[in-house]
């Protein structure tokens, strides 16, 4: 036992990496196995799945973006707005040429 | 396709592993730069460029690798991390369901590879095409993974390229790499913008999880500020019922129920 919880230790990143794969896999899989075989889904099951990948990602920007400096902050309104225009990949490069340019300013 | 000849179901065959192939190439660069900056981002977040392409290969989804490398810190438990990352996969479960009558003739193989290829892209070109056949067509293994092999090579590969590069860089903070995450995840949270309810999730998710982070901490904003934005989607479906469940693609919306 103590062998398998010295092996875990040292190799946890590429053990949780895996782990997470085999997470990701079983999302890919699960709706094909479980929820096909479903003819209605309740509404507030419904809503509460769709709910499910903006709810935990909101959790995740906000609150590193409002404890960043005025620069970070000012980034992710433009790139917030330009969402509304550009592809992600756009986004994502708009934001680091500003950000690199704020920086640059001394902001 | 039972009365021809095996040569023109050679043809057949070659012909749509060229149709996957072809849906590829438009969208290779955006999957390629997508993997530079994942191997560029796990690089400066300091991990080697094995681990970096390790998580590509064994993972192969964009945003489960970057939760990874943003919630994966000094302190956080492991099982922290893997239901963040189930949590933000969740909208996977449904491209899964929705196609599972598109590929009910692949063997058991093809299914349990095919599924692991199941990103946002495949199931975006899969809906695609069997929409632009109106079903007369049957979505087949050689166009599936025409598209989903080649998908998972650039993927790689671009994490090669990105955390070699990476690798190069002394202070990512000079590209501004060390904010790379925020912007991809405001990205991709701004995608499901039209999906009902969005607003009501994303502020009161986005408050429980500041007023968590100041109190209990880390880890426990993300699933505590998960469950109160997911709880409001519920309350809100009851108060202002919904129409029949979409699920967003670029290509088109494709309903499920």
């Amino acid at each position: 036992m103590s062998e398998i919880l010295a092996f875990y230790i040292a190799h946890e990143v590429p053990l949780l990496i895996f782990v997470l794969g085999v997470v990701t896999y079983l999302t890919r899989i699960g709706g094909y196995l479980v929820l096909s075989r479903f003819e209605n889904i309740p509404t507030p099951v419904q809503a509460a799945l769709e709910a499910v990948p903006a709810a935990v990602i909101t959790t995740i920007v906000v609150p590193p973006a409002l404890s960043a400096g005025l620069a970070e902050i000012t980034t992710m309104v433009v790139a917030g707005l330009a969402c509304f225009r550009l592809q992600p990949i756009l986004v994502i490069v708009l934001g680091l040429a500003v950000l690199v340019a704020l920086r640059q300013m001394g902001l | 396709m039972s009365g021809a000849s095996t040569s023109n179901n050679k043809q057949v065959l070659k012909s749509e592993w060229m149709d996957g192939f072809r849906d590829l190439l438009v969208v290779m660069m955006p999957i390629l730069t997508f993997g530079i900056m994942f191997g560029a981002a796990s690089s400066a977040a300091g991990y080697s460029i094995g681990v970096s392409v390790w998580s590509s290969a064994a993972i192969f989804a964009g945003a489960s690798q970057f939760v990874f490398l943003e919630v994966f810190k000094e302190g956080i438990p492991g099982w922290s991390v893997v239901l963040a990352v189930f949590a933000v996969n969740f909208r996977h479960i449904l491209y899964s369901a929705a196609i599972a009558n598109k590929v009910r003739d692949f063997n058991k193989w093809q299914k349990a590879f095919g599924f692991f290829l199941l990103t946002d892209l495949q199931f975006a070109v899969t809906e695609n095409r069997f929409s632009n056949f109106k079903g007369k067509r049957k979505i087949t293994p050689s166009y599936y993974f025409g598209f989903g092999i080649f998908s998972y090579a650039l993927w790689v590969i671009g994490t090669v390229v990105g955390a070699v590069f990476g690798s190069l860089i002394e202070d990512p903070a000079l590209i501004g790499l060390d904010f790379v995450l925020p912007i991809y995840f405001l990205s991709i949270l701004m995608g499901f913008r039209k999906r009902e309810r969005f607003f009501p999730v994303v502020l009161v998710s986005g408050i429980v999880s500041l007023i968590v982070k100041n109190t209990l901490g880390a880890p426990w904003h993300i699933s505590l500020g998960a469950l109160a934005g997911i709880a409001a989607a519920v309350i809100f479906s009851m108060i202002y019922p919904s129409k029949p469940m979409v699920i967003e693609d670029e290509e088109e919306e494709t309903t499920l129920v």
